[in-house]
């Protein structure tokens, strides 16, 4: 069991370091996305290695709300973009200090 | 594997199905009620939903069964297969939340400030500073989306005290945030600072779900089993120094801090709260605090109050820190809003710090108040007084809308006394002054933590509580003791005042006086800051705000017992 967690622990850490680093808001979205996927396989993991379901109902949870996200995320980083013609998210950047 | 059908104890859940139900009603109306009678119908639908919500949770609260000892009150019942537990401290909170959700409706409905248009975007598709954007003003037209929004928000904030499962309290946690995310970059005004706020909040937010989530996926491979109670007996009799267990919790809190607006998790909080719309912000910055307090609360005390000794520490070095920057960082603002959002980080170190109070039930006195009492109260009367003075923020404007530099406000107390004085009672009870609300929730949180022995976070608390009453002291100097700023001697004005007439020109009317003078110096002798008269409903949620704040500070006793009455969280 241990190697499907190590494989979600490093998902996990790809897409919280791509947050991090990358500029694009589409692709800071997508290592979210990323991270959410990798708590599906530790939750799938895990629910075998318990025995019992809740884990597996979980990763269908996790992929609604993942879904109803990308709704409103998308949403958001679409009218930005046409605002500022650019969807980095370095550019916005009049709310500081 | 078998499956049963879980029980559910529609007799103590419905006031959240009353108010589900007018958020569902309120989407079927968007579509099928004629534009012109969209607002009126989807204000009275909200409106009718959150006060039904309400009566029936005040029913539902006189009602709930025992389930205590006989020196640990408790009631109520846990339902839907144990993921949601319905107890005096879920009531409580469904009450302020409702509460606070009205104000909220009351807020979003204010049309007069714009003379008849909403304080949201006409149509948040169209550019702005285009024709099609004039064309949604001039056409009036309106986002009456924004009451359905708020409902389902409200959804969320009371599913979300009230989640007894990780799994519920991930899923409440995103119904209570999506609706926020798109309400932020609603506003009509500075449409540029809505849409970053609204990106930025939603960026952070989704990466601190991803923590949760992750989080949930460690505690449950530790425990085998995602509701509360099973984690408290793994706990129990696991190992406690689990890798697993520490990482899982960890990731967890991290989720939870960032909603709370905690230290190091609080950078978005200054953004969001200035950017939002200030109705948004307002309500927003209330209600969310409320419920995910109540959150934090049920899964540090019930799910892993057995691994209080590892999590006490953490929250300790939090609470600190959160309380200091909020207090310091405010000193050096020049704008409204983000003074407040920094003054709403420190009282969340404030609150912290009553959540840190826990103690063991036998070690508790009869006289004394718990930690959870505390914390109720001291929601209450935070929420009350931000809500308030948010309120306040969204009347005084000068023809390119909201003024919420600070500068600005200069000699505001001269001018309308009314204004200034409720705004000056809001500071001090956020100041904790005595004789306000505010020093009776500051005096009950720092006593429980005492209580508990952490007596170092509340000689910061008393520190930072001293350079809070600083800069609150200091808006109310600026209002009622400094010269009021005249508009013709542009030399003399504040140089954010030009910046932020600057940015708010992007949408707004100052084209006319274009030609002779350059931009900065245009901005500069803008027309001068008035209070305008706001619509009923505002004046009516101010006024509760201020009632509030006045009765808890003078008369806590009943408000302090209700929350004392609750009983504790079931298990």
């Amino acid at each position: 069991m241990t190697p499907y967690i190590v494989l979600s622990a490093i998902l996990f850490a790809i897409g919280a370091a791509g947050v991090l680093i990358r500029r694009n808001a589409i692709v800071v979205f997508m290592c979210v996305e990323l991270m959410l996927n990798a708590s599906n396989l530790a939750l799938v993991s895990f629910a075998r290695q318990n025995g019992n379901l809740e884990g597996q109902v979980a990763a269908f949870f996790v992929m609604v709300v993942a879904a109803a996200e990308v709704v409103v995320g998308l949403a958001i980083i679409m009218t930005i973009f046409r605002t500022r013609r650019s969807a980095s998210v370095d550019d916005a950047s009049l709310l500081k200090y | 594997m078998e499956f049963s059908a879980p029980q559910i104890a529609h007799e103590v859940l419905w006031p959240a199905y009353v108010v589900f139900g007018a958020a569902l009603l309120g989407v079927l109306g968007e579509a099928f009620l004629p534009r012109r009678r969209r607002f009126v119908g989807q204000v009275a639908i909200a409106t009718l939903g959150l006060i039904g919500g309400l009566v029936g949770t005040a029913l539902v609260a006189l009602d709930l069964p025992s389930v205590g000892s006989d020196d640990v009150a408790a009631y109520g019942v846990t339902t839907v297969g144990d993921t949601v537990a319905l107890d005096g401290p879920t009531m409580f909170l469904w009450g302020l939340v409702l509460l606070l959700g009205l104000g909220g409706v009351g807020l979003f409905a204010e049309r007069r400030l714009e003379s008849g248009l909403s304080a949201f975007a006409g149509q948040a598709a169209a550019l702005p500073g285009t024709e099609a954007e004039r064309k949604a003003s001039t056409e009036g037209l309106d986002h009456t989306e924004v009451y359905p929004l708020l409902m389902f928000a409200v959804v969320g904030m009371m599913l979300f005290p009230a989640a007894n499962d990780l799994l519920t309290l991930f899923v409440a946690l995103e119904v209570l945030s999506l609706p926020l995310y798109l309400l932020c970059g609603l506003s009509r005004r500075r449409r540029l600072l809505s849409q970053e706020a609204a990106m930025k909040y939603f960026l952070l937010g989704a990466f601190s779900s991803g923590f949760v989530i992750y989080g949930i996926a460690l505690v449950y491979g530790f425990s085998g089993s995602m509701s509360y109670a099973a984690v408290t007996e793994a706990v129990r009799a696991g190992d406690s120094g689990s890798v697993l267990l520490l990482t899982g919790l960890g990731m967890i809190t991290v989720g939870m801090l960032f909603k709370v607006g905690a230290v190091p998790f609080h950078a978005w909080t200054p953004d969001v709260y200035q950017g939002a719309p200030t109705a948004v912000t307002a309500f927003m910055s209330a209600a969310t605090k409320v419920a995910a307090f109540g959150a934090t609360l049920r899964l540090f005390y019930v799910a892993f109050g057995s691994e209080r000794w590892t999590w006490q520490p953490m929250l300790w070095v939090v609470a600190i820190i959160t309380m200091l920057v909020g207090a310091v960082l405010a000193v050096s603002q020049t704008d409204v809003k983000r003074m407040l959002a920094y003054s709403s980080i420190a009282h969340t170190g404030f609150i912290l710090t009553g959540l840190i109070g826990l103690r063991d039930t036998a070690e508790v006195g009869p006289a004394e108040i718990t930690s959870l009492q505390a914390v109720l109260f001291y929601l209450v009367t935070y929420s009350f007084a931000t809500l308030g003075a948010f309120a306040l923020v969204g009347v005084v404007r000068d023809d390119s809308g909201e003024v919420t530099a600070m500068a600005r406000w200069a000699g505001l107390g001269r001018r309308s006394p009314v204004v200034a004085g409720v705004f000056a009672l809001f500071l001090l009870s956020m100041a904790g002054i005595p004789l306000t609300a505010g020093f009776v929730g500051k005096w009950a949180v720092f006593a429980v933590a005492v209580s508990a022995g952490a007596w170092p976070v509340v000689v910061v608390a008393l520190a930072s509580s001293m350079i809070a009453v600083f800069f609150y002291v200091r808006v109310i100097l600026l209002m009622y003791f400094t010269a009021d700023p005249d508009p013709s001697k542009a030399g003399s004005a504040d140089v954010g005042v030009g910046g932020d007439a600057a940015l708010a020109g992007a949408s707004s009317s100052t084209e006319a006086e274009r030609g002779t003078v350059t931009v900065r110096s245009r901005a500069r002798v803008a027309d001068a800051v008035r209070v305008e008269t706001p619509s009923l409903a505002t004046v009516v949620v101010i006024a509760v705000c201020v009632g509030v704040t006045v009765l808890l500070g003078v008369m806590p006793g009943p408000v302090l017992d209700l929350a004392g009455s609750v009983g504790t969280f079931i298990r």
